[in-house]
């Protein structure tokens, strides 16, 4: 669904990202994983046209080259950004509503509100509260809820666990596992190595830039480099 | 009731008025400085070419008078789309006091521009209206026409801010601008739409202030520093504070008036605006 090939991008005269190449089927969902300053949130700043790149970007086979950052989420690649940035001072509801800002997300509006409102029932009941009031673990169900608006074939997850209580990250995982199986195809970017493990089928590392290795989460969970930097075992 | 009691009543009323027509005034500047953070120094110079364009499309050319005034409307709404594209977007990223500078150029430049089409003279449009009796007090007709009509663009901008997604997406873009890209949203496209909009608020003002007072070249120089000061008063981007000091502003200037002279209405008006600034630099509703 998603290829990336050799795809680098630079801030100014620091390189972020190095020829990096990876590959998200249909169905899938896939972790980046890697420590800080790695280049994780560049990676989906760069599929998501937020950052200039080089290299090829591909979502079903057309190339994202000449798609400009605001046309991206009309090939159907959503994106929740690192912090949830949500909008502080307008309604939860209003949030989701800038979700489905595309014509063709708005005529199915209604429908698809019902959705989210099922799968986070805490929207519902704070519809009308400004986000910037909500709790962590609530921002993170309307920025999912609000990606999820337009309908995406691909969600981008950048950090969803960043901030958070430890027991709420275990309930933001439970939900990542509940999207992918609505469906969804979820490329996620953490931290969180060891729980983001459990919920994806395949992972690539990413250290200063670069894939150093990948391949499925039950391989990576039990690789002597990854138990030792990252899982601390 | 006394006659004094009648006077200040009647100063009261009008200061509602004049405060309704000052709302008006505020909320495009504020809008455009709230989403872009931009301050168009020559906001109140659109509103003079907005008068223009009624004069000489009314008086010059023979429209009727509605007609004039919704092509005025619509004359200043693409000045403003256009006042965004070509000054303000090459700027946007720069210093703030180098936008001010290029708005207050265009301050200049639309000042000397309008004394070389239409020459210094004062000019009106005319209109006679008698004035509206209600007991013993008396209103001028055109300042009931400006209060309702302006009343009505307020509220009809706070409708599209808040029912509609493109209104909705200008309040959005106003707390997040990088993000917007990501909701399919071209940043671009709705900063040329809040200018429009901000223009034909202009061109609304100028359809009302152009029944009530003689045009010239410098007449922009006459409602513009209020102008400014009202969205200072009100927090700077505030639209809410923005309407209530305006109200707050009208009141000092007619009651103000009504007790000493309509020039000491003014006196005290700007004094209560430099003793807010010191209690409160933000505004009143300001949040930063």
């Amino acid at each position: 669904m998603l290829t990336l090939r050799n795809v680098s991008a630079r801030y100014g005269s620091f390189q972020a990202l190095f020829d990096v190449s990876l590959e998200v089927n249909a169905g899938e969902s896939v972790a980046v994983i890697g420590p800080n300053g790695a280049g994780k949130t560049t990676l989906l700043r760069a599929i998501s046209k937020l950052i200039d790149v080089s290299g090829g970007i591909a979502m079903n086979g057309r190339s994202l080259e000449d798609v400009p950052a605001h046309e991206v989420i009309a090939h159907g690649i959503s994106h929740v950004p690192e912090n949830r940035r949500l909008f502080p001072r307008l309604t939860v509801e209003e949030n989701l509503k800038m979700g489905a800002f595309l014509p063709q997300s708005r005529g199915r509006f209604a429908e698809r509100l019902e959705f989210v409102y099922s799968l986070f029932p805490r929207m519902r009941e704070r519809r009308s509260q400004l986000a910037g009031t909500l709790s962590g673990g609530e921002q993170q169900m309307c920025a999912i809820g609000r990606a999820l608006m337009s309908g995406p074939k691909l969600l981008l997850l950048d950090e969803p666990s960043a901030g958070l209580a430890p027991v709420v990250v275990q309930s933001i995982m439970e939900l990542v596992k509940r999207i992918c199986r609505e469906g969804y195809t979820v490329l996620i970017v953490e931290q969180n190595v060891r729980q983001v493990l459990q919920v994806v089928h395949r992972a690539y590392l990413l250290e200063t830039g670069r894939i150093k290795s990948s391949g499925t989460a039950a391989e990576l969970l039990d690789s002597g480099t990854i138990r030792k930097a990252y899982l601390g075992l | 009731m006394d006659v004094f009691d009648i006077f200040l009543l009647e100063a009261v009323l009008n200061g509602i008025l004049l405060g309704g027509l000052l709302a008006l005034l505020s909320l495009g500047l504020n809008l455009i400085f709230g989403v872009i953070d931009v301050v168009w120094i020559c906001y109140a110079e659109l509103i003079m070419i907005g008068m223009y364009a009624v004069y000489m499309l009314h008086v010059q050319l023979g429209w009727p008078l509605l007609a004039a005034m919704a092509a005025g409307v619509g004359i200043v709404a693409v000045l403003g789309a256009l006042l965004h594209q070509f000054i303000i977007r090459p700027v946007l990223a720069a210093e703030p006091i180098n936008q001010l500078l290029v708005t207050g150029g265009v301050l200049f430049f639309l000042q000397a521009a309008a004394t070389l089409a239409f020459g210094i003279e004062f000019r009106n449009l005319g209109v006679r209206m008698a004035p509206v009796a209600i007991g013993e007090m008396s209103f001028s007709a055109p300042r009931i026409i400006a209060f309702a009509v302006a009343v009505a663009g307020v509220a009809a901008t706070y409708l599209f801010l808040t029912r509609t997604y493109v209104g909705t997406a200008i309040r959005a873009i106003s707390q997040d601008r990088q993000i917007m890209p990501l909701m399919g949203a071209d940043p671009d496209r709705l900063f040329v739409i809040t200018s429009a909009i901000g223009g034909a608020l202009a061109g609304l003002a100028a359809c009302l202030l152009v029944l009530q007072y003689d045009i010239h070249p410098a007449i922009g120089l006459s409602f513009g520093p209020i102008t400014f000061l009202i969205c200072v008063l009100g927090g700077l981007g505030n639209l809410v504070g923005g309407l209530v000091a305006a109200f707050i502003f009208a009141q000092f200037i007619s009651v103000g008036g009504f007790f000493f002279h309509i020039e000491w209405g003014y006196v005290l008006a700007f004094v209560f605006f430099i003793a807010v600034m010191f209690w409160r630099p933000q505004g009143i509703l300001g949040g930063k």
